[in-house]
């Protein structure tokens, strides 16, 4: 039996909130430096030149790359043989948000009701999803999600003969609603199958793939490389000015569903992908 | 490409020079307000009540920044929000005399028409530049609306703060010039 505190828990989660909203993932300053090579409107360059300047300041001044520093939404992966000591998990988790927020200066973003509007002022509750294994495994997968991106994101109940085409439409089309607002270049997570609240979670599921990953299955890879190619031949381009780059990744996430159902989610996320895994 | 630099206010004779595509940086004092501010202002202005700041001739900049982590400057990270929220509300503070709305992302066909009418300007800054723009505000002051914690009002002054003009008081839209994104 693997044991686990609640406090080992709340330290790791505080630290992993003020890493992912300050310091940019060095593949995605890759992927900048790359789309910057191939960039040939002006304009999307110094807009991505701003960007590259914007990380190594975030880094040097320790200041979040985007004031908005989301909603922090955890994948919990939990093996059948890990005892948590001490506060329930899920109070552990929000307390761990709570004080990373806090001490790393981070904007408050949660509302206590759509209704009334009043700011929790902890940045919790946080948004938590259970994954139970076998085994000694525990992981947590943090994102950070910022409102503008989370807003375009689109789902639709298509059906079946719509096939691989009308799937294509409506992630093409969701991306241009996204356009600008939704900070491009984008990492864009698609969820095919489930049932209406399974589709979404998929979407955000894929995410939390290693950026640039494809996915293992051969039909879901060759539509993400199809899907992203007619993305960035859209020329939305940096922030929307055109250019040669709109998204950064694509990733499918697939499960079983209803004969007569298609379900497909897409959640954009911008420029500024914020994940993290903690391995305990 | 050339960069423009304005002082504000601009007078009138300036904005109409101004076209969209334009890349500036602009200096002086700016309001921030975001959605809640913008609620609770338009409430204000239909029950006649007397505003918390002169709305003619205003620069507003839709932003909710970070809190400083140092005394170098009063944000941590202080990039543009999406401006089509503030479409519901853009009419009454047009009307009310703002001149310069600052945000990213594009506006609604009766906000660009809106914005030519009142010889306004829409500007958007680099979205998800929080650090490199909090580097270009240089002093915040709390106006109005405390209890909305990072929604509250503040007169800021920015500093050769970089925007791209998107509507310009000519009924002109960067955006729609472009053919890729949707109407």
């Amino acid at each position: 039996m693997k044991k686990i505190s609640s406090e080992q828990i709340i330290d790791a989660l505080q630290k992993a909130v003020i890493r992912a909203n300050v310091s940019l993932d060095a593949n995605i300053i890759a992927m900048l430096r790359n789309a910057i090579k191939k960039e040939e409107n002006e304009l999307a360059l110094k807009i991505l030149n701003i960007l590259l300047e914007n990380a190594e300041i975030s880094l040097s001044r320790n200041t979040p790359l985007c004031q908005d520093t989301g909603v922090a939404v955890l994948f919990v992966t939990i093996g059948s043989n890990v005892s948590i000591k001490g506060m329930p998990l899920e109070k552990a988790i929000n307390e761990g948000i709570k004080e990373g927020y806090e001490k790393g200066f981070l904007r408050k973003s949660i509302v206590s009701s759509p209704i009334k509007r009043i700011n929790t002022n902890t940045n919790t509750p946080t948004i938590i999803h259970y994954n139970y294994t076998e085994g000694e495994e525990f992981i947590i997968d943090l994102l950070i999600k910022g409102g503008g991106c989370e807003n375009k994101s689109a789902l639709k109940m298509l059906k079946p003969s719509d096939g691989i085409n009308g799937i294509n439409d409506f992630v093409i089309d969701t991306v241009k609603c996204a356009g600008a607002a939704a900070c491009p270049p984008f990492f864009i997570g698609i969820g095919l199958g489930g049932n209406f609240e399974k589709c979404a979670l998929l979407a955000k599921k894929a995410l939390l793939r290693d950026v640039g990953a494809f996915n293992s299955k051969e039909y879901l890879k060759s539509m993400e490389v199809e899907l992203l190619s007619k993305i960035n031949k859209l020329s939305i381009g940096p922030m929307g000015v055109s250019g040669k780059t709109t998204a950064f990744s694509v990733a499918i996430e697939e499960a079983p569903c209803h004969i007569a159902s298609l379900p497909v989610a897409v959640n954009i996320d911008c420029h500024s992908h914020r994940h993290r895994r903690i391995v305990f | 490409m050339k960069t423009i630099k304005l002082d504000l206010p601009l007078a009138e004779k300036q904005i109409i020079q101004i076209r969209s595509g334009d890349f500036v940086e602009l200096s002086g004092f700016v309001y921030t307000m975001r959605d809640a501010a913008h609620k609770r202002i338009s409430e204000m202005i239909e029950k006649g009540e007397t505003l918390p700041f002169e709305l003619k001739d205003s620069s507003i900049y839709y932003v909710g920044p970070t809190p400083s982590p140092d005394n170098a400057f009063p944000f941590g990270a202080a990039g543009p929000t999406t401006s089509d929220r503030m479409d519901t509300y853009a009419p009454i503070m047009l009307s009310n005399g703002v001149k310069i709305m600052i945000g990213k992302g594009k506006r609604s066909s009766n906000i660009v028409k809106l914005i030519e009418k009142h010889n306004a300007l829409y500007l958007a800054t680099i979205g998800g530049a929080g650090s490199f723009l909090a580097k270009k505000i240089i002093s915040s002051k709390n106006i109005a609306f405390k209890d909305l914690g990072t929604e509250a009002i503040q007169l800021i002054e920015i500093k050769d703060f970089p925007c791209i003009v998107i509507n310009d008081s000519h009924g002109n839209d960067f955006y729609r010039g472009l053919s890729a994104i949707a109407p």
